[in-house]
């Protein structure tokens, strides 16, 4: 295997909150690799970590309250960015690794022309003059698909749709070709049809550019179009992680199940309950109150005594690939008799 | 000599309409340029700012005798006549010059003070807010010091115990006391805006603090401190009228506004006009800043619009 340009280990990232309801432990042991190149999707629901983990790889928790614990690592290219000066960090921020944002209304500066938002990082990283970091970000709007690049350059953000500021993001992030891309639910906030495009665009430029993409949503739409792997997150931990294949073939852990069930599918109809969508029973259960044992267990069918007592490893799966390739974080796995769901 | 005076005195007021009517013209094609204008007072407000800004930088030109000279020591407080526009005062000064010449000094040290304060208070509002903890605490803590000090009284122990004053200390010494409520405003508009997404994304494209600050955050909240920056410089021209009125301002022979009531006051049932011409100035610019000032916070506030 070569090496990995994204080494995440045990990341645990807490926030203490305020009011003395205990410590919400927001992302609690996550381990994950990206290779160079790969598109690695990150999926949960709402409150399961996603987000504060990719803040934390570029070190962007606000802190207080936030804190990321003693022990983690998170090795960019062999080098822990947990250790860097903020001089080196700053260095690779929009440098080495980029990054998207959700809401590309807010993300984008209000009193600043687009052609300056792009521009600014790499006069930042690569001491452009503005001239040429103007014909570049000129170029970058070409790249991302923007008509009438030369006139959207001075054009402000409120002059500009949804989907085309999200491109004008993606130019921000790319102009200094990253290694590296996180994209936090780049789609969310857009139409369907826009989605399509971004993500078509997302796909094309990490072809042309050879960069690895960390793709981070909730919709597994999103993640069987253009991820090759996955990582299944719940509760703050991986609970599954495959290939994009595999996973969908064969989910293993009973969260990645409840997921790929709720999905409305045209070609077949939900017929087990009675014409309605499938839902996963229950809550996310609160950062700071993990419930022991296996996390999901008080929404799970299947769980029994061991569930509710003992947290379980990431256990291997097998399948095709070497060992570690599907790996789930379910007692089934030693028990896969239990497999049926209690009345 | 009074034609002249005549003269220059309705060119002032033609140019202080052109410059309105032109700018008015211009700003009509953006929509805070229309919400400015749509004030019922911030015409009229330009237009004495614009007027008084002309006579000031026109000085030499527009005022009929040098500020300093005693046209005839032994018949002062004539009363205003075609020759002496404003009348003379008791040291047998034409008033007309020394409030032509008193505008550069008056209107010079309030924007000049307010820029001091401005700076200080963007500087220190920009830093608490952003760096929060213990800078905050500490910097707010200074804040509230400065606050809890009766402004006047900390100028007038200053200037008392520095006897010959210089403009560029007086000036100094205002803009020093009076950038604390600014700080705070700053504060609090950093405060939110250090939690936008776009400073996040700045910072997530490698940008330091300081280039966060000065071009993410601190261009965002350009509004409120153009708008005190406005309303201050009214404030900071009554300071220094009061100290100068009090004598411990711009010192006598030079002409200020406060320092010209100051020379007229004792006389003012018999020369009513010595004081109250350069007192008019002061009420009018003042009022015409605040008018200004009011309709700048309507034009740079948005959320307006619907009203």
């Amino acid at each position: 295997m070569t090496e990995p340009l994204l080494r995440v280990r045990d990341l645990k990232t807490y926030f203490v909150t305020e009011q003395g309801s205990g410590t919400a432990r927001a992302v609690d042991g996550v381990s994950f690799e990206v290779q160079p190149g790969e598109t690695l999707g990150i999926v949960g629901e709402s409150g399961c970590g996603k987000t504060v983990t990719s803040l934390s790889i570029l070190r962007l928790i606000p802190e207080p309250p936030g804190h990321i614990r003693p022990g983690s690592v998170i090795e960019f290219e062999g080098r822990n960015l947990l250790t860097l000066e903020p001089r080196e960090l700053r260095a690779i921020r929009g440098n080495q690794i980029a990054m998207i944002f959700q809401e590309p209304m807010t993300s984008l500066n209000p009193v600043f022309t687009v052609g300056d938002q792009i521009a600014e990082a790499a006069i930042v990283h690569q001491g452009l003059s503005r001239r040429v970091a103007r014909t570049r970000a000129i170029d970058m709007l070409r790249l991302v698909g923007i008509a009438d690049p030369e006139e959207r350059v001075d054009h402000y953000p409120h002059q500009m749709s949804g989907g085309m500021r999200q491109r004008v993001m993606i130019g921000m992030a790319l102009v200094c070709h990253p290694k590296l891309l996180i994209a936090d639910e780049p789609t969310t906030a857009l139409d369907v049809t826009i989605q399509a495009q971004i993500l078509e665009l997302l796909d094309r430029l990490q072809a042309e550019l050879g960069m690895a993409v960390m793709l981070i949503t909730h919709d597994l739409g999103v993640v069987a179009g253009s991820a090759d792997r996955v990582a299944v997150m719940y509760a703050g931990q991986v609970v599954e992680q495959a290939p994009t294949a595999a996973l969908f073939a064969r989910p293993l852990h009973p969260y990645t199940e409840g997921l790929l069930a709720s999905v409305p599918r045209l070609d077949a109809p939900p017929a087990r309950e009675h014409g309605r969508l499938h839902s996963i029973p229950g809550q996310v259960p609160a950062a700071t109150a993990w419930p022991d044992g296996c996390r999901f267990h008080p929404r799970c069918p299947y769980a029994w005594e061991r569930c509710r007592a003992e947290m379980p490893p990431l256990l291997d799966a097998g399948g095709e690939g070497e060992p570690g390739t599907h790996t789930v974080r379910c007692w089934l796995l030693t028990e896969p008799r239990r497999r049926t769901p209690h009345p | 000599m009074s034609v002249w005076t005549w003269l220059t005195l309705g060119g002032a007021a033609v140019l202080a309409l052109a410059v309105v009517a032109e700018l008015r013209r211009r700003l009509q094609t953006s929509a805070p340029g229309r919400r400015f204008f749509r004030h019922p007072t911030a015409a009229l407000g330009l237009f004495v700012l614009a007027f008084f800004v002309t006579i000031a930088l026109a000085a030499p030109v527009v005022a009929p005798y040098p500020p300093y000279y005693q046209i005839d020591i032994g018949h002062p407080n004539r009363p205003p006549s075609a020759q002496f526009l404003l009348g003379t005062d008791p040291f047998s000064r034409d008033v007309w010059s020394r409030l032509v010449y008193g505008a550069r000094v008056s209107l010079g040290i309030g924007t000049l003070a307010m820029l001091v304060a401005a700076t200080v208070g963007t500087a220190v509002g920009a830093v608490s807010g952003y760096f929060r903890r213990w800078v905050d605490a500490t910097l707010m803590r200074l804040v509230d010091v400065g606050l809890a000090m009766p402004r006047i009284f900390v100028l007038l122990m200053a200037v008392a115990l520095w006897e010959h004053i210089a403009l560029w200390a007086l000036v100094l010494l205002i803009g020093l006391t009076g950038w604390f409520g600014t700080s705070r405003l700053v504060r609090a508009e950093v405060l939110s805006l250090r939690e936008r997404e776009f400073v996040a994304a700045a910072r997530a494209l490698g940008a330091g603090a300081g280039r966060v600050i000065f071009r993410h955050v601190l261009p965002n909240a350009a509004a409120p401190i153009i708008v005190s920056g406005a309303l201050g410089i009214g404030n900071m021209m009554l300071l220094e009228a009061g100290l100068s009125f009090l004598g411990l301002g711009v010192p006598s022979p030079a002409p200020s506004w406060g320092n010209m009531i100051a020379d007229g006051w004792h006389k003012m049932a018999v020369a009513w006009w010595s004081s109250t011409f350069p007192g008019l100035a002061i009420s009018l610019v003042v009022m015409a800043l605040n008018a200004v000032g009011d309709a700048l916070r309507d034009a740079l506030d948005p959320r307006r619009e619907a009203a």
